[in-house]
């Protein structure tokens, strides 16, 4: 067993435990340090697969990004200290048996599947290669769906702002009324 | 000789951490009813789907790059859906004073 078999092993043991634990704790804060680990833990996969741009967009978005978001909007919305309510065994059974009852289809069809690889000459991700296709315009270039997740990124981004908008006080008035006279 | 085969990590060994990342997002999505744990549910989820795209373009298709290219939107596009996400929990908290899904059910309406 090499060393990076280990590394390998080690990884995965971090991100599949951390992601149980993630879903199973009743401590909001930590589940969202679990959630962190296992990120983290993912892009430790890609660092070991070579992935090396992917694995740092990895931490810069979701460790960076998504996850300080999370923690910010836990503390905005929770009271220090609760604990989540604890689901019930019905319904903690049945999800049990349909996320198991998935893996083990999922998996039957893995084993009993062969898969054959391509013979032509390997591609570096460099991060060159991958800036060249990304915006070129050529067959196999990527700049239109550059260009509309741009665009969509943009949406998110006035979106996030109207829902946050303080609608004022005199317009709340009215639309009170407004429901007062629909009811 | 086979058991050596069998540790060696290779395409099938990502697939099935993909698996079980992706069920147990399944299983938090089912249990939860926070709407933030949730949200951290869907984030499992997508974060399977990628490491699915960048395995199967390691071990596979090597010869291109599409499904790092997959990835890198699909990180974009959870990187929007997540603060819109979190835009409409904090606005609900602020109207109802709690985000579980059951108090948010006149929504519906």
């Amino acid at each position: 067993m090499s060393g990076s078999t280990i590394i390998f092993y080690l990884l995965a043991a971090i991100t599949l435990v951390s992601a149980v634990l993630a879903v199973t704790t009743r401590m909001i804060f930590r589940a969202a340090i679990y959630l962190l680990f296992t990120l983290i833990g993912i892009a430790g996969i890609y660092f070991w697969l070579q992935y090396e741009f992917i694995a740092a967009v990895q931490i810069v978005v979701y460790v960076g990004g998504i996850v300080v978001l999370i923690i910010f909007s836990i503390f905005l919305t929770q009271q220090a200290g609760d604990l989540l309510p604890k689901p019930t065994i019905g319904r903690q059974l049945f999800s049990a048996l349909a996320a198991f009852c998935g893996l083990a289809l999922v998996m039957l069809q893995l084993v009993q599947h062969s898969f054959t690889p391509t013979n032509n000459k390997a591609i570096e991700p460099t991060v060159a290669n991958i800036g060249n296709q990304m915006l070129g315009v050529d067959d196999n270039g990527y700049a239109l769906p550059f260009e509309l997740v741009s665009i969509l990124l943009l949406a998110a981004l006035i979106g996030c702002i109207v829902i946050a908008l303080k609608s004022k006080p005199s317009e709340i008035i009215n639309n009170e009324q407004g429901t007062r006279n629909f009811e | 000789m086979i058991l050596e085969i069998m540790i060696e990590p290779g395409l099938y060994h990502l697939l099935f951490i993909s698996t079980a990342l992706f069920f147990i997002g399944v299983y938090g999505f089912f249990t939860r009813r926070n709407l933030v744990t949730m949200l951290m549910s869907v984030e499992l989820i997508l974060n399977s789907v990628n490491l699915n795209f960048i395995a199967f373009n390691k071990y596979l298709w090597y010869d291109k790059m599409d499904g790092l290219f997959f990835t890198i939107f699909i990180i974009a596009i959870a990187a929007a859906e997540a603060a819109v996400a979190i835009a409409i929990i904090i606005n609900l908290y602020r109207s109802h004073k709690s985000i579980d899904v059951e108090n948010a059910e006149e929504m519906k309406y």
